[in-house]
């Protein structure tokens, strides 16, 4: 931590820039508490590194390709490169911060972990280590999430975990949260909560971003290997709360000539009130424990956002991304529903690869910004697309 | 002088502080509940400030703010309906809600027109301490208001102090670690209610969370200056087809 280096990482107090903090209930203090005062030393001890490491290799299946996507680098005249955070176990980047946390939660002796989860991807991915390391693993999930994800959901409990329907409010992706954080103000001492993005109160931003992290400071290492190139032009990334557009960003971020691109999910266009592209529909609000852009009414009652992909759907951001954007050092770009599901079957079609409905709308993104014949960019693909193939078997 | 000082002055015992959420169940609800609880002798009303993302409160609490964003609550109906009402309640009225509905309308402004609305204390269950320290304290202390913080059965001994440093009226000091509406008494509950009869504190302290009728308010009494209720009246007024009655019959089965 430090104060000069707001851009990516926070200050003393948990703030990037104006957005960041801790505002959670007294309740919450001790335990936010102990995790603030503890997580830098945990994560930056040898003990720590060596089983982090070996968990990422031998488990986690990392380093994750850096694959040069010929086909599409032909397409748009330049060269593409995708991240494939798909080829992780579990499917997706989100097992990166799980073995993360679960260390974490081992080191300050919490037997029982709480996780939200909105498509199940987190949920699943905090089973997972959860089952590795033997601990009670319990993942609160919308009703209405519960339903449209049931073969996550079975994921979940094969994988011992038992899966709590968040009936409050809408019951999607934000109440599970709201329901995780009730469950950790009554489970003071034995519980870890695991969040799952960029979000909640300090620590956690900055503690996820840094669990991501691996996934730039490969790509850094792969391109320089491959192509023999010190720093991409572009990396592109979906954000809903941020976590993977943290990991893919987090390393270039003081790296002025990288071009960051964040692509929200518009869901069907910003104007419709059926969107989810907090940037631009947001406002400055606290939400789950952070104060950042919050889609909200002019009260300052959260509104329920909208998005064909679940693992965007969310009313806030984390507040490393509301900085990069109040900022402008990173650009925020939004594709729509249809654009996500276009660029899907196109990347299927062309390269062979089927992404998630997340991953999508940063693929959806090459076809918005005008790429130069040298440039070298760098798309994450967080996901794979198993989890959607009900979805997309309505387009085929 | 604020009415909450008064009335600590004068009382120092059985002090019943009953939580009710502003627009439930019906839009005007406060201008038959308010009215009620007075002439029943409830001694400080916490009218809540509903919220979409109620994270600190049980279901029934939950419930409540749902149904009063459904009736159309909002922070400039609520100080309207309470402006109607000053010239006729006396005792204090305390405000609790979330920080963000209150940072929306702006906090300076939230400030002075909860005082021309005749409140006496404020409660923002996710203000922390710091921050309130940092910024927002000139604003409470122009307008006379008293901002109150919560303490809980795990807070260590130095941030009950500098909550207690923070606070004037009373300090809300939750009984277990729970949302509102729990029924869970901790193993150590009685251990830790005497402990905060041996605090030596400038401010009396109130007991929330888990009090909900004549027992359980009297054992809060035992060690603190008294106790708030809030999810067993909500629950008592939902279906309720007269609420002044079930008001009545409510406070009195408590004080009896």
């Amino acid at each position: 931590m430090n104060k000069k280096n707001t851009l990516s990482n926070p200050d003393t107090n948990g703030y990037y820039g104006q957005f960041g903090g801790a505002y959670i209930p007294e309740m919450l203090y001790p335990n936010v508490e102990e995790l603030r005062k503890n997580y830098l030393k945990i994560i930056s001890s040898p003990r720590f590194k060596k089983e982090s490491d070996t968990l990422l290799r031998d488990y986690a299946g990392r380093p994750t390709p850096l694959y040069f996507a010929q086909n599409l680098s032909k397409q748009f005249g330049t060269n593409i490169y995708l991240k494939r955070e798909d080829l992780c176990h579990t499917g997706a980047h989100k097992i990166n911060n799980t073995i993360g946390q679960i260390l974490v939660a081992i080191h300050l002796k919490k037997n029982r972990i709480i996780a939200e989860t909105g498509a199940g991807q987190h949920g699943v991915a905090t089973a997972t280590v959860c089952a590795l390391k033997g601990l009670e693993c319990i993942v609160y999930m919308g009703e209405k999430d519960i339903e449209r994800q049931a073969p996550n959901v079975a994921r979940m409990k094969m994988l011992g975990a038992t899966v709590v329907p968040a009936t409050s409010g809408s019951k999607t992706l934000k109440d599970a949260t709201n329901e995780a954080i009730r469950d950790w103000i009554n489970n003071p001492t034995d519980t870890h909560y695991i969040i799952g993005s960029v979000v909640g109160p300090h620590p956690y931003p900055d503690m996820v971003a840094r669990f991501q992290s691996v996934i730039s400071s490969e790509i850094k290492n792969q391109l320089h290997k491959q192509a023999g190139i010190k720093w991409p032009t572009h990396v592109i990334a979906c954000v809903g709360g941020g976590s993977n557009a943290a990991g893919t960003f987090y390393h270039f971020i003081n790296e002025k000539k990288v071009k960051l691109i964040a692509v929200e999910a518009a869901g069907c266009g910003i104007n419709t009130g059926k969107s989810a592209a907090t940037t631009q529909l947001g406002t400055q609000g606290i939400l789950h424990g952070s104060k950042s852009l919050v889609m909200q009414t002019k009260d300052g009652q959260v509104i329920e956002p909208h998005s064909i992909s679940a693992g965007l759907d969310y009313p806030g951001i984390g507040p490393l991304h509301a900085n990069l954007f109040s900022s402008k050092r990173a650009s925020f770009l939004s594709a729509t529903d249809n654009e996500a599901l276009a660029a899907a079957f196109h990347l299927a079609k062309k390269e062979g690869i089927i992404p998630a409905l997340e991953s999508a709308h940063a693929l959806a993104a090459l076809s918005k910004v005008k790429f130069k014949k040298n440039d070298h960019v760098v798309v994450c693909l967080s996901g794979r697309g198993d989890k959607d193939m009900d979805t997309y078997m309505k387009y085929l | 002088m604020n009415k909450l000082d008064e009335l600590f002055c004068r009382k120092k015992k059985n002090i019943l502080n009953i939580y009710c959420t502003a627009g439930y169940p019906a839009i005007n609800s406060l201008q038959t509940i308010l009215p009620a609880l007075q002439q029943q002798g409830a001694d400080i009303i916490e009218v809540g400030i509903p919220y979409s993302d109620p994270i600190a409160d049980g279901p029934v609490i939950q419930q409540s703010n749902m149904q009063a964003l459904q009736n159309g609550m909002t922070i400039p109906l609520l100080l309207q309906q309470l402006n109607s009402l000053k010239n006729s309640i006396h005792i204090p009225i305390i405000l609790m809600g979330y920080l963000n509905p209150v940072l929306q309308y702006g906090i300076e402004k939230f400030c002075k027109d909860a005082k021309k609305a005749g409140v006496s204390g404020i409660i923002l269950p996710d203000l922390p301490m710091y921050e309130y320290e940092q910024w927002y304290q000139p604003y409470f202390a122009k307008n006379n208001l008293h901002p109150i913080f919560l303490i809980s059965p795990q807070t260590s001994m130095q941030r009950i102090k500098y909550a207690d440093k923070l606070s004037s009226g009373f300090v809300y000091a939750v009984s277990s670690s729970s949302t509102t509406g729990s029924n869970k008494i901790d193993t150590g509950q009685q251990q830790y209610f005497k402990k905060l009869k041996s605090l030596k504190l400038k401010n009396p302290l109130l007991i929330g969370f888990g009090i909900k009728d004549k027992v359980t308010f009297q054992n809060a009494c035992k060690y603190t200056a008294g106790a708030i209720i809030g999810s067993a009246f909500i629950k008592a007024i939902e279906n309720s087809k007269n609420i002044q009655s079930t008001t009545a019959q409510f406070i009195k089965s408590v004080k009896q």
